[in-house]
């Protein structure tokens, strides 16, 4: 099927984007909203003893102050009051004014309640705190050397232990990374409207409408039919939004107390103590190969921290036991709880963490081995899946490293470390790869032709950025074989049929596959219709119609047709509506492994006095599967690349161990990149569909964009300079030592 | 009315100004009317807020407002217009960027007050109708965002980078935009963007 012929990848929502329409969560005008500001916690660890607010209470505007001593009951509170809790629901996180106790600094404690937004921040800063202070720790150098703290997670081994030892050559090293935050540029808001004692309606930000509905139903004990959640428009998210964090809750209670529709929105601070981040981690790895680069052994351990309230883990040791093809293979991974807020999912989560010391250690093998590092890589290239050995329901990394390789210029690479100078730099190429899972979930999707020929698709979807609304209307564009500017994908609210939540680099795969079966659908049903009702489809079959250029046509005569418009009016509706259900790739997970892959590709210049690294070129190369719509996929790729920028060289956030406070807590300090850290980037993927996954062959890029990317950067800093730096960010003081 | 000679011991100005009003009221009316006065945040809050006239994308403003409250919020709060964002309130990335008399400024450091008199273009403001703007046509052509969040700021930015002289080459747009953050990563789709608009000439 020609998928070019309405050929326009323009984002459907791009106008709304660049003439400020586009209405994000705290852009939404309620009537008679007051404003909600967090009150935060300036202890890591304790207890409050006295919240003194009176002097905020007479403040001028406050309408209240929610604390733990005023809090309404909330039933997923009490997860074992039956009273309360009928279904035994527990909030997960930080159960928001439940308790007197600190597990962190910068941990909400209160929130003030006004008529304007100025005079909650005003009477906020007259709240304060008295406590009982307990002794914590925020050091995770210091406190992972203690086994005694560290909770086991997983283990696995295939082959023998620590066989890399036999090799002819190896190498081993230690790997350390900070704590990232995702800091979208939307910081994280929620507007809580009552409707009733028991209806509910929130605008929020999030990346699953549908589960921040079922979160809050099952909260406060309310019928999910009866909890809208709306989401519009997303700012960014990088999985900072895939939960539910104490601005949800907070909005809720407050609309409640106050009798009000109110407004959390969050400050650039509290983005940082709040709504979750990359966690730190030490991993040390080790990697033996026969004298021909054939892999002997991969030894990989890893620790994380998590918070003293909750476990979060993530998959940093995963990508070491399948990537290549290793005869022997051990991981270990652990968390350290710290009195820190709980870390989350950000963009690659774990796979971002553990391929930057995998990337970088094969580089260092390579080295060792005086072998090309993407020669090593392609040696040892695993064709059936290593831990499952099923085979993958696709896979075109080779073709990632031969277009990543021609694209960069790989051949002007120098084997020698620091011999090649340019403009007085050194000048130096290096490459990562990266793979995450790829799958496909639930997803329902209604699809509405109106009479005058134009179709709505709905889906309770929430979109971050990447494109959501534009790719499924080009899927539905290609189905339907209509103009997309006929089209209309709605999403963001959850009175459309539920939808899947927007993370691990799944939702072109499921709403995808969505999308097509309900345009599947709908097709078959309008050829039923015209045959039951069109004259001159009477007696025809199914297959004896094809629908094309907004009209159905007979096949063996086509001067029988009629145009969509006109069969919807002969139907005697309004419009023609079906939703259509589409499952999870179980069956296909049972034979197939399903991963998407990526290469990245990059050329460094080094300053030799200064140490300072700029990237000069990147390319980006991605097995995505098929790629629906290759400007928004593009874009994707790219933003990976920025994003992985960020991570090699300049995004750490520090803590002040004396008090457990987040030092550089705002965009001023801690240092995403900017306009002049990045070049030009070039993306490019095999574009071949995945004939499993789904029935569009689309497996996605969100997460692959970013993975191995800092090893990338850090191999070229080797190229140029010599110098192996095994801790992130790359700073310049390391490179001139 | 004589102020009181030590302000920093005495009352605030909200509750002085609700006694003033009473007192003022009193000299008018019955009693009920001095405790209505008393309790009447709206008085107070009228009292409170300072009127001032402005110009916001051609269209004449008078309007009161709160002494502490940003242009960045006096725009999206009180006025409705939600185009120019707010990504972090200290300056430090660029979304809530606006022109104040041709120039660039980040609204949330701007104190409402100081803006009296001035003319304000927002992102509402720089396409005639339905027509766009030039740089708004180029960045949906050169997909220069994801999320679209810091959308209008890099836009406001971009179209005052070219006035100012500072879009000739790709690195001059890099370092002139640079006060611009977004997360996304649409930094190269930005610049050609901005690179496209500037070779070709048009009025921005």
């Amino acid at each position: 099927m020609d998928n070019t012929i309405f050929f326009n990848d323009d984002r459907v929502d791009g106008v709304e984007k660049v003439t400020g329409r586009a209405k994000y969560t705290a852009d939404q005008r309620i009537e008679n909203i007051a404003y909600g500001v967090f009150v935060t916690s300036t202890i890591a660890r304790g207890a409050i003893k006295n919240l003194l607010t009176a002097e905020a209470k007479n403040s001028p505007g406050v309408l209240d102050i929610i604390y733990y001593q005023n809090c309404p009951p909330v039933p997923g509170y009490r997860p074992h009051d039956k009273e309360l809790n009928k279904r035994g629901f527990e909030w997960q996180g930080l159960k928001v004014f439940s308790n007197n106790l600190v597990y962190h600094y910068g941990q909400p404690i209160a929130l003030v309640v006004a008529d304007t937004w100025e005079k909650a921040v005003k009477a906020a800063k007259l709240v304060k705190a008295e406590y009982f202070t307990e002794p914590f720790e925020t050091d995770f150098e210091k406190l992972r050397k203690y086994e005694s703290k560290l909770k086991k997670i997983s283990e696995y081994k295939r082959g023998e232990t620590d066989a890399y030892k036999n090799a002819d050559v190896f190498v081993e090293a230690e790997f350390s990374t900070p704590i990232e935050t995702h800091n979208p540029m939307e910081m994280h808001a929620t507007i809580a409207i009552w409707e009733g004692d028991d209806k509910l309606t929130v605008y929020d930000k999030s990346q699953g409408p549908k589960g921040t509905q079922s979160q809050l139903a099952r909260c406060f004990g309310l019928e999910e039919k009866n909890v809208r959640v709306i989401t519009e428009f997303v700012g960014g998210a990088f999985g900072a939004s895939l939960r539910s964090w104490p601005n949800v809750p907070a909005a809720v209670i407050a609309a409640k107390k106050v009798k009000r529709p109110v407004k959390v929105l969050l400050n650039r601070r509290q983005m940082f103590s709040m709504v979750g981040y990359r966690p730190q981690a030490w991993q040390k790895i080790a990697i033996g190969a026969n004298k021909d680069g054939k892999l002997v052994g991969i030894t990989h351990h890893a620790i994380s921290n998590t918070s003293r309230y909750e476990d979060y883990r993530e998959g940093i040791v995963n990508a070491s036991q399948f990537l290549y093809d290793c005869p022997n293979v051990n991981t270990s991974y652990k968390i350290l709880p710290l009195d820190l807020n709980t870390p989350t999912w950000m963009r690659g989560p774990g796979e971002a963490t553990g391929a930057f010391a995998l990337e970088c250690a094969l580089d260092e093998l390579a080295y060792k081995l005086n072998m090309d590092p993407v020669e090593l890589r392609v040696k040892n290239y695993a064709e059936l899946h290593p831990v499952s050995k099923l085979p993958w329901s696709s896979k075109f990394l080779k073709e990632c490293y031969d277009a990543g390789r021609e694209k960069i210029g790989w051949d002007k690479r120098q084997a020698t470390p620091r011999s090649l100078k340019e403009d007085g730099m050194l000048a130096g190429y290096g490459m990562g790869g990266g793979v995450f899972g790829a799958g496909r979930g639930n997803a329902a999707v209604k699809a509405i032709l109106k009479r005058d020929g134009s179709l709505i698709l709905q889906s309770a979807v929430s979109d971050m950025g990447p494109g959501t609304a534009t790719t499924m209307v080009k899927i539905a564009e290609t189905s339907m074989q209509m103009p997309a500017s006929k089209i209309r994908f709605m999403l963001g609210d959850t009175d459309f049929p539920p939808g899947p939540t927007q993370g691990g680099s799944t939702t072109t795969s499921t709403l995808g596959n969505g999308v097509s079966l309900v345009c599947d659908a709908l097709k078959k049903h309008l050829k039923e219709l015209a045959i039951a009702n069109v004259a001159s489809f009477k007696g025809s079959s199914i297959d004896d119609i094809e629908i094309k250029n907004e009209q159905l046509i007979s096949k063996k005569d086509n001067a029988r047709r009629i145009s969509l418009s006109e069969l919807v009016s002969s139907s005697g509706k309004e419009q023609v509506e079906i939703i259509q259900e589409s499952g999870r790739a179980a069956a296909e997970a049972q034979k197939y492994a399903m991963n998407s892959f990526s290469a990245h590709f990059v050329k460094v210049h080094v300053d030799p006095s200064s140490g300072t690294v700029k990237l000069k070129k990147v390319i980006a190369t991605g097995d995505g599967g098929k790629i629906i719509s290759e400007k928004t996929a593009r874009s994707q790729m790219i933003g990976g690349a920025v994003g992985g920028i960020g991570m090699a060289l300049t995004e750490e956030v520090l803590i002040d161990h004396s008090t457990g406070k987040y030092i550089n807590d705002n965009l001023g300090s801690y240092h995403v990149p900017l306009h002049t850290d990045v070049p030009h980037i070039d993306a490019w993927f095999p574009n071949k569909p995945d004939p499993v996954i789904n029935a569009t062959g689309a497996k996605g890029v969100g997460e692959i964009a970013l993975v191995g990317f800092a090893a990338a950067v850090a191999n070229a800093v080797f190229n140029a300079t010599g110098k192996r730096i095994y801790k992130l960010p790359i700073k310049p003081e390391d490179l001139i030592s | 009315m004589k102020l009181p000679e030590h302000p920093c011991n005495c009352e605030g100005r909200r509750s002085f100004l609700k006694k003033t009003t009473a007192i003022t009221v009193l000299s008018i009316a019955p009693k009920a009317l001095l405790k209505a006065g008393e309790q009447n945040e709206a008085i107070a809050s009228f009292f409170e807020k300072a009127p001032i006239k402005l110009q916001i994308n051609g269209k004449d403003y008078s309007i009161a407002v709160d002494p502490s409250m940003s242009l960045l919020d006096m725009l999206r709060e009180q006025l409705g217009l939600t185009g120019t964002k707010k990504g972090c309130d200290q300056g430090h990335c660029g979304a809530c960027i606006v022109h104040v008399d041709g120039q660039r400024v980040n609204s949330c450091l701007s104190v409402a007050v100081e803006n009296n008199g001035k003319k304000i273009t927002t992102i509402e403001g720089i396409g005639q109708g339905d027509q766009l703007h030039p740089m708004q046509e180029a960045f949906i052509k050169h997909d220069a965002f994801q999320c679209g969040y810091c959308t209008p700021g890099q836009i406001m930015s971009a179209v005052a980078c070219i006035k100012e002289g500072k879009a000739n080459t790709p690195d001059e747009i890099r370092e002139y935009m640079s006060g611009n953050i977004c997360r996304c990563g649409a930094y190269p789709n930005i610049v050609d963007a901005i690179m496209e608009v500037k070779k070709s000439g048009q009025k921005v």
